[in-house]
C-alpha cells in the first residue's frame, strides 16, 4: 500500500542498526560495580558504639541526675535556695527540681540547726528515701550543732541520727561551697559500684 | 505609734475599780497582785476608757528570788498600751492565774512560759509543754537550769 505524500525517513535496515546501538549503550552504562547498600553502617557504628563498664555507665547516669530533697531547717536554707535559683543555677548538674517528697529524692541536703524535737522527723524522712541515697550536712549546725552545741534542745551533729556523706562547713556556707559539696558527692558516686550497694 | 498610758493614772483608776489590787508602781509598768489579776484583766478589757482588747505579748522573767510574768496590753480602739506585771515568790511550783478566759491569745503564750519557765497557770484549759517534748526534765529558761 502506498500513502500519497509520505516518504519514510529511515529504512527498515536502519531501525535495526539504531536498536542495536541503543542496546550497546545500555550495556555499557550498566557495567559499573553496584555500591554496597550497608556501606553507611560502618561509619555510624564507629560513631555510636562506646565500650565501657556497667558501673561507669550507671554511676555516670546517677551522678548527673540527682534530685535533691528540700530540707531547710534554718538560715542555711536560704543559701540552698540561692544555689537552686538562677544565679548559681544548680540545673547545670542535672539537679533541676528540688523534690518535696522523700520518695522522689536521691540527695538529702540538711541545711540548718536540728533540734531534738525535729530529729525523729529527719530520721524518718531519711528512711523513707529510696536507695541509692546520699546526705549532705550543710553548715556548722548540721555538722556539729554549731553555736548551739551546748543547748538543751539541739542535736550536736547530724551524724548522730543519720549517716552523712559530705560535710559542707560555713555559717552559712556560700552557694559555691554547697556546689563544691555536690561535686564531691558526684566524685563519690563515680567511685561506687552497683555490686556493693 | 501606740501611746503608753501613764501608769499612775491607770493605777488610780484600778484601785477604785478593783480595790487592793495594785502592789507597786514601776516606771513603765503596774505590778498587780496575783489573786486580783483576773479581775484587773477583766476590768482593763471591759472598761470603755481602756478597752485593752489585744494581748500583744506575755512573757516571764526569772530574778532568782522571784518570777515576774509580764503582760503587754494594747488597745486597738484607743491605740494606747500598758504593761502589767505579776510577781510570784514560790520556786518549786510557782502559780499565777490564767488569763485565757479574757484574751484567747494567752493560750499558747502561757504554754510557752510554762514550758520554759515552769510557771503553772491556774485555770488554763490545756497546760502542756509547747516547744519541748513530753518527759523533758526541767525548765531551761530558769536561771538555775544547767
Amino acid at each position: 500500500m502506498e500513502i500519497k505524500g509520505y516518504e519514510p525517513v529511515i529504512s527498515i535496515g536502519d531501525v535495526d542498526i539504531l536498536e542495536g546501538r541503543r542496546i550497546e549503550e545500555l550495556r555499557a552504562a550498566s557495567q559499573q560495580p553496584i555500591a554496597d547498600p550497608d556501606d553507611w553502617l560502618e561509619a555510624e557504628l564507629r560513631r555510636n558504639i562506646l565500650l565501657t563498664t556497667v558501673d561507669y555507665a550507671v554511676n555516670w547516669a546517677r551522678s548527673r541526675s540527682i534530685f535533691p530533697l528540700m530540707f531547710g531547717l534554718a538560715c542555711c536554707a536560704f543559701e540552698m535556695i540561692a544555689t537552686a535559683a538562677s544565679r548559681f543555677d544548680i540545673a547545670r548538674f542535672g539537679m533541676d527540681i528540688f523534690r518535696w517528697s522523700p520518695r522522689q529524692a536521691d540527695l538529702m541536703i540538711v541545711a540548718g540547726t536540728i533540734t531534738w524535737k525535729m530529729a525523729p522527723a529527719v530520721k524518718l524522712i531519711y528512711e523513707q528515701m529510696a536507695e541509692p541515697k546520699w546526705v549532705i550536712a550543710m553548715g556548722a549546725c548540721a555538722i556539729s550543732g554549731g553555736t548551739f552545741r551546748e543547748s538543751y534542745s539541739v542535736v550536736p551533729g547530724l551524724n548522730r541520727i543519720v549517716p552523712v556523706d559530705v560535710y559542707v562547713p560555713g555559717c552559712p556556707p556560700r552557694p559555691e561551697g554547697l556546689i563544691h559539696g555536690i561535686r564531691l558527692i558526684h566524685q563519690k558516686i563515680m567511685s561506687e559500684s552497683i555490686k556493693k550497694r | 505609734m501606740t501611746v503608753a498610758l501613764d501608769c499612775e493614772q491607770v493605777a488610780r483608776r484600778l484601785s477604785q475599780a478593783v480595790p487592793d489590787s495594785v502592789l507597786s508602781l514601776e516606771k513603765s509598768a503596774i505590778v498587780v497582785k496575783g489573786e486580783k489579776l483576773k479581775e484587773v484583766a477583766g476590768f482593763l478589757k471591759g472598761d470603755p476608757d481602756f478597752s485593752f482588747d489585744y494581748l500583744a505579748n506575755l512573757t516571764a522573767v526569772d530574778y532568782l528570788d522571784r518570777f515576774e510574768v509580764v503582760y503587754h496590753l494594747v488597745s486597738l480602739t484607743h491605740n494606747h498600751s500598758l504593761v502589767l506585771k505579776v510577781r510570784c515568790y514560790e520556786r518549786l511550783k510557782p502559780t499565777v492565774p490564767s488569763v485565757v478566759g479574757v484574751w484567747r491569745a494567752a493560750d499558747f503564750q502561757e504554754r510557752e512560759v510554762y514550758d520554759l519557765m515552769g510557771i503553772v497557770f491556774q485555770g488554763h484549759p490545756n497546760l502542756k509543754r509547747l516547744f519541748l517534748w513530753e518527759d523533758f526534765a526541767g525548765h531551761p529558761l530558769r536561771k538555775d537550769y544547767l
